[in-house]
């Protein structure tokens, strides 16, 4: 027998290392459902690879910092006064939108509807990756210290990336991509809100599975979190529908990821979310009809007339009112606006009446108020 | 008394000394982790299978080759968190082996043999790995043989300057 194992010496020795790893293969996925705990050697291998990983990308950034914040300024004028529009039609865009959002937070309010809200984020910077095609995740520079704990989503500004993945360390922590084969994100779809998962398949790609084949998916649709995974809060931008094929009882979606998942530098980790009911001004007392009301251009109450030199002049938030030479007398609809010496040059020459958005209605209103055109910045002006 | 295909000469057992031992791996595993994030097409190469082969081949030893394998492939597998660890230690200790008893047979200090050696590795690592994963541990594992050609190719073609390089820190015994 010694003879034996002597004489195939090597053999002996690759067949004992085999089943040692095989064993250890064994009892850790009989034991991954039941136990979250880090191998002691995945936190040696990470202490060991990430302290240089984070030197390098300290020292590229701070290089890169210096070279476009104090050499590299060609073209920064342009680009302000490009970002500068920007931010008016922004602006603009924001104001109308504010509508909506404020019906919407009404309606759920109704309902008692409670939205997930992203409270706190935190900046982390990547600084490695697996390294390995075979499974697609990468390393940050913040961890538990920091206040990242397993199954936080991380998304970059183009959209979801990923969640962290168990076994975060004190200053490092794993982030399980969108396309490795392993994760799972419900999803739905903007347009028709179907609900599926998104997987990533073992070549890297992003497909939304469980749609059945009698939905109607188009190529170009956006594919948003659901919110049902617990994980992501609802309305995160996954990706855009790419490519769609019916092969069996499910249909084959193929999603290009908003975010580049192969060039990441910096993301935000998702600490901490609220849920809670939208904030809305209470609409206790309003009824329907005032509500259209103040949505709706309206004439003007007449403001009351009155002989007493003494009575206090009516509201005007800053803006004089004078009537103008021309008009006839009261009651009239051409009043004339002078903004007041305390009031913003900035103020439109808006027209003399201005619907009030529904969020500023006050909630004993029960009529609305005299309008009055408000010194409001020129963007934020209510469009007619 | 082995077979073998080279003169008696020809066989000769390299030893690196321990700091060489210690760090090209570790700075394998370290390019390997961190320069696909700046460059992605780099994700195709595998260096710590690289380094694997490269030490067996020099060492002749099977048990130094395999140990080697197996320490380089459990490092890797730390480094991938949705992987259990063992799946590259598996693959790499039979590339070790593979590589070292290879070595003890044939010449494969110059290029063309090292470059048809290195390609006939990287299919034994894949099919291992791609047994181990799907067999073992229940992985979906896609395999395309062109994808693992090409990927055998370049890993090759890479092999040829790296160890050239990896050369120098050859000391003889």
């Amino acid at each position: 027998m010694e003879n034996l194992i002597s004489r195939y010496r090597n053999l002996t020795i690759l067949a004992i290392l085999l089943f040692a790893q095989v064993l250890g293969l064994a009892v850790q996925v009989k034991r991954s459902s039941e136990n979250t705990t880090t191998r002691l050697i995945r936190i040696w291998a990470v202490d060991a690879v990430t302290p240089f990983e984070k030197v390098i990308v300290w020292v590229q950034r701070s290089t890169r910092n210096l070279w476009q914040g104090y050499f590299y300024l060609r073209g920064v004028r342009q680009e302000n006064r490009n970002l500068k529009q920007e931010i008016e039609q922004l602006k603009i865009e924001r104001v109308s939108l504010s509508e909506d959002a404020q019906q919407a937070h009404r309606l759920q309010a109704l309902l008692g509807f409670k939205e997930q809200y992203i409270a706190k984020t935190l900046a982390a910077q990547v600084i490695g990756s697996s390294g390995s095609e075979r499974s697609r995740s990468i390393y940050i520079d913040k961890g538990s210290r920091d206040g990242v704990r397993p199954d936080q989503a991380v998304i970059t500004a183009d959209g979801v990336i990923g969640k962290v993945f168990r076994g975060v360390q004190d200053h490092v922590a794993s982030v399980l991509l969108i396309n490795d084969q392993t994760s799972g994100v419900g999803a739905l779809l903007e347009k028709s809100r179907v609900h599926g998962v998104v997987r990533g398949t073992p070549t890297g790609e992003v497909v939304l599975e469980k749609v059945m084949t009698d939905e109607t998916v188009e190529p170009g649709e956006k594919v948003l979190t659901s919110g049902g995974d617990r994980v992501f809060p609802k309305g995160l931008t996954i990706g855009t529908v790419t490519k769609v094929s019916s092969p069996e009882l499910f249909l084959n979606i193929h999603i290009r990821p908003a975010a580049n998942l192969n060039r990441l530098e910096e993301v935000l980790v998702i600490t901490e979310e609220e849920r809670r009911e939208p904030a809305v001004a209470s609409t206790e007392h309003l009824r329907a009809a005032d509500i259209l009301a103040q949505r709706l251009p309206s004439v003007p109450d007449q403001p009351a007339e009155t002989n007493d030199p003494n009575a206090p002049p009516p509201p005007t938030n800053g803006l004089k009112i004078t009537p103008s030479p021309n008009a006839p007398p009261p009651p009239t609809n051409g009043l004339k606006i002078t903004p007041s010496p305390n009031a913003s040059t900035s103020a439109p020459a808006a027209a003399p009446v201005v619907a009030k958005p529904a969020a500023e209605t006050k909630p004993a209103a029960s009529k609305p108020e005299p309008e009055v055109a408000k010194p409001q910045p020129a963007p934020e002006s209510t469009p007619q | 008394m082995p077979i073998t295909y080279t003169s008696h000469e020809q066989v000769e057992v390299y030893r690196f000394s321990p700091p060489v031992a210690i760090l090209i791996p570790l700075l394998a595993v370290f390019l390997q982790a961190f320069v696909p994030l700046r460059f992605h097409f780099f994700s195709i190469f595998d260096l710590p299978l690289l380094v694997v082969i490269f030490f067996g081949v020099a060492r002749r030893n099977p048990v130094s080759g395999m140990l080697t394998g197996a320490a380089i492939g459990i490092l890797q597998d730390a480094l991938t968190p949705s992987v259990p660890i063992g799946v590259f230690g598996i693959a790499n200790t039979v590339v070790g082996y593979g590589a070292s008893s290879l070595g003890v047979r044939i010449d494969v200090d110059n290029m063309a043999s090292r470059f048809l050696v290195t390609i006939f590795f990287c299919v034994v690592h894949e099919i291992v790995y791609f047994t181990v994963a799907s067999g073992l541990v229940g992985i979906t594992v896609h395999w395309s043989w062109p994808h693992e050609l090409i990927s055998a190719l370049a890993n090759a073609a890479l092999a040829v300057g790296m160890f050239a390089i990896l050369d120098r820190f050859k000391q003889r015994t």
